[in-house]
């Protein structure tokens, strides 16, 4: 088990430095820079000014000594002016020693957001905060009703109820965010007037359910029917066993039967769909966060994509490539602690 | 000025009138279907299901929508008649010039117009980008599932890192406009538009290789016509002037076919994975037939029902993620008529004007709701054989 978890993670450290040089080589594309240089100067610099400013903050060096030096195995050298020979920091809003240094991703440094003029960490760390308060909402909403859902549509199959809740669940399916968002906007907010359309107030003032409700309902709504689904069909195998059989020709009521014998079955199967969900809540996140102006992750990534901000960009996808990686880990590690037949030997 | 309107049982009306030659070809399609259904295998079974011909129903209605948009729609998708400005569902055009049935957006535009001409750009890309990521999965997945091994590692983790990208994410990176000045996009086009020449070529190849008549004439077919494609789509110079992409669309597209592809290539290396094991290939392979005659003739034949339902469900995907390039107003022209553009419009301006929103929003659902209703009865039929 542990060499099966250790070679997992070497995979997983592959997989991020190879995604994070793709990152890093689509952010510095020429065009990408240009546009950078040109919103740190202003709209109608001569390409000499614009070159001399990419020259000067060193974004003309070798792509590998770039990428080095951000991941922190190649020192960063100091801006030193060549007249006077002072070392000034290359933007002013971030500290910078005088000195070369390593300072990269491995010594926990983000680098300099150009958008927010804050260091990385600064912008990076609340907003992952406000997601995560966003996520677990969503998962505390998500993950109960889907389960439902999908135990009672699995539990007898082919039943009214069942054929009811599976056309519902493929109806959420057929919802992304950006269109449930709109109707339940139009529904509650609009024409009911409950709920509040916006949950720009849900960062300064806190979490309400009059702001907070829609971002969340939105969000859960795509998942509960995938994971509804998984649970149905996980919950209709189980029930065909014939343990399940044996338990009910021993005379246990239809009820004691499903809690006892086949829930606890059923819903390991559930477990790997809700870990692998990950991924697609991440790309929900940036659609609400958008939709809702709440200032989370998706929010900031989204910010530094517009504005090609290089550093917080390529924070974003090391923060959203391990939470895919890391969640893939426990979903195949759970899988088989969960699932003795399976164990790895 | 003061508009006039007409009563919401007026639009309905209205609505229904306009969309007659959709009405004329669903009945003619579906009644020859339901006449014929007992010829038409696969098909004509999905017309036993009440969920089957929902499915086919509601997509058969985006079909003919997007087929005949140009009649359907009363207004061109981009004429502004400013009078109409955020006019709402009903409002008749001053001068005689005809009803904004569903009233108009910010620009003036006719939001029932804007729906219909929507289609059209969904109803081309989704299908077609899905079929190009079906056709770079199946020739990936083929060997990595039948050759396993280090062929299987190495593809498995290059599909696992594109997996592992947040979709988002990758758009951002792959549609801005900046990227149109590199040859990224020109480049992923070019690999993946050649995956469907290989995959003919090697498919005619396999089958034919000992009667040579067939087999050149089918060859140079292929890379005659894919050749052609494949020039008009990746360099934009189609000698004969017929097939052009725009630079944008061809980005979108290769976005979605790049997003996509590593999904099918998981399922089909699954599905091989698990044929290989069964007696029909061991008998092939005592035949001595060619690794890729068994994958391509043998294989994936029987591994089609799970992939037409994945096919499926794909375009539906496929669907939102052109809704969420949309949203994000990435790829698109901003005045296109998509329905992810038109809702990304409309949602900026919930407060104050509610109905821009809803016809994009109930389109894009509907569709997808249609697929996967498809894709919910195609699986049950592939089961009960």
């Amino acid at each position: 088990m542990l060499v099966f978890i250790l070679r997992r993670l070497g995979t997983m450290l592959l997989t991020m430095v190879c995604l994070t040089m793709v990152v890093f080589f689509m952010v510095n594309l020429e065009p990408n820079l240009k546009k950078l240089a040109i919103s740190q100067l202003d709209m109608r610099s001569p390409p000499e000014q614009i070159e001399a400013w990419l020259v000067k903050n060193g974004y003309r060096q070798n792509f590998f000594v770039r990428y080095g030096q951000w991941l922190g195995v190649i020192k960063k050298q100091p801006n030193v002016n060549p007249e006077t020979g002072a070392t000034t920091p290359r933007f002013t809003f971030c500290n910078e020693p005088a000195e070369p240094y390593y300072g990269g991703i491995l010594q926990g440094d983000f680098g300099c957001s150009t958008k927010f003029k804050t260091p990385v960490s600064a912008k990076l760390w609340p907003a992952l905060g406000a997601t995560g308060i966003l996520m677990f909402w969503v998962m505390a909403t998500m993950v109960p009703i889907s389960l439902l859902i999908g135990v009672l549509a699995g539990m007898r199959e082919g039943s009214r109820t069942d054929r009811t809740l599976s056309v519902a669940s493929i109806a959420t399916t057929a919802t992304p965010e950006y269109v449930s968002g709109v109707i339940f906007t139009v529904i509650f907010a609009s024409w009911l007037g409950w709920l509040n359309g916006s949950a720009a107030s849900a960062t300064a003032q806190g979490v309400t359910f009059y702001n907070f409700t829609l971002p969340v309902m939105t969000m859960a709504i795509y998942g509960i029917g995938y994971i509804a689904r998984m649970t149905r069909a996980s919950m209709v195998e189980v029930m065909t066993q014939q343990y399940i059989r044996t338990a009910r020709l021993k005379g246990l009521s239809f009820s004691s039967v499903v809690i006892k014998h086949a829930l606890r079955n059923a819903l390991i199967a559930p477990f790997t769909v809700i870990m692998l969900q990950f991924p697609w809540l991440l790309t929900g996140v940036v659609i609400v966060e958008t939709m809702f102006r709440y200032q989370g992750f998706g929010f900031t990534l989204v910010e530094a994509a517009g504005n090609n901000d290089i550093d917080l960009l390529l924070a974003c996808s090391l923060v959203s490539v391990f939470v895919v990686l890391f969640t893939q880990l426990i979903s195949d590690v759970g899988y088989a602690y969960l699932n003795p037949r399976i164990r790895v030997q | 000025m003061q508009l006039e309107f007409i009563g919401p049982f007026q639009i309905v009306l209205g609505i229904l009138a306009r969309l007659w030659p959709v009405w004329l070809s669903l009945i003619v399609v579906v009644g020859v279907s339901l006449v014929y259904r007992k010829r038409l295998g696969l098909y004509g079974q999905l017309f036993d299901t009440g969920v089957g011909v929902a499915g086919v129903l509601i997509c058969l209605f985006w079909l003919f929508t997007a087929i005949f948009a140009s009649v359907v729609a009363p207004f061109d998708p981009l004429a502004q008649v400013p009078v109409m400005k955020d006019a709402l569902p009903g409002a008749i055009v001053p001068d005689g010039g005809g009803i904004y049935l569903l009233g108009g957006d910010k620009l003036a535009r006719d939001v029932f117009s804007r729906m219909i001409y929507g289609s059209q750009i969904v109803l081309v890309i989704a299908p077609a980008a899905t079929l190009f990521a079906i056709m770079v999965g199946v020739t990936l997945g083929l060997p990595a599932g039948y050759y396993g091994g280090r062929v299987d590692s190495f593809l498995s983790f290059l599909a696992n890192l594109v997996l592992a990208f947040p979709v988002i994410l990758l758009f951002y990176l792959l549609v801005t406009p900046g990227i149109m000045d590199t040859p990224i996009p020109y480049g992923l086009a070019g690999v993946f538009f050649l995956f469907p020449i290989i995959f003919f070529a090697v498919l005619f190849y396999t089958r034919f290789k000992n009667r040579p008549d067939r087999l050149y004439l089918l060859l140079a077919l292929t890379i005659l016509i894919g050749g052609w494609v494949y020039v008009g789509l990746v360099f934009d110079r189609d000698p004969l002037g017929i097939i052009s992409i725009d630079p944008n669309q061809l980005n979108i597209f290769v976005a979605v076919v790049f997003a996509s592809s590593p999904g099918v290539f998981r399922i089909v290396r699954g599905l091989v994975m698990d044929i290989k094991t069964r007696d029909y290939i061991a008998a092939a392979q005592t035949r001595g037939e060619t690794p890729w005659y068994i994958m391509l003739w043998e294989i994936l034949p029987n591994a089609r029902g799970p992939l037409i339902v994945d096919a499926c469900l794909r375009i539906g995907y496929t669907t939102i993620l052109l809704g969420t390039l949309g949203y994000f107003g990435l790829g698109l022209a901003p005045e296109s008529p998509d329905w992810g553009t038109a809702i990304k419009d409309a949602s900026r301006l919930l407060r104050s004007f509610i109905h821009p929103a809803l016809p994009p929003t109930v389109a894009l659902m509907s569709f997808v709701l249609g697929l996967n209703l498809l894709a919910d009865a195609l699986r049950e039929q592939s089961l009960k054989d």
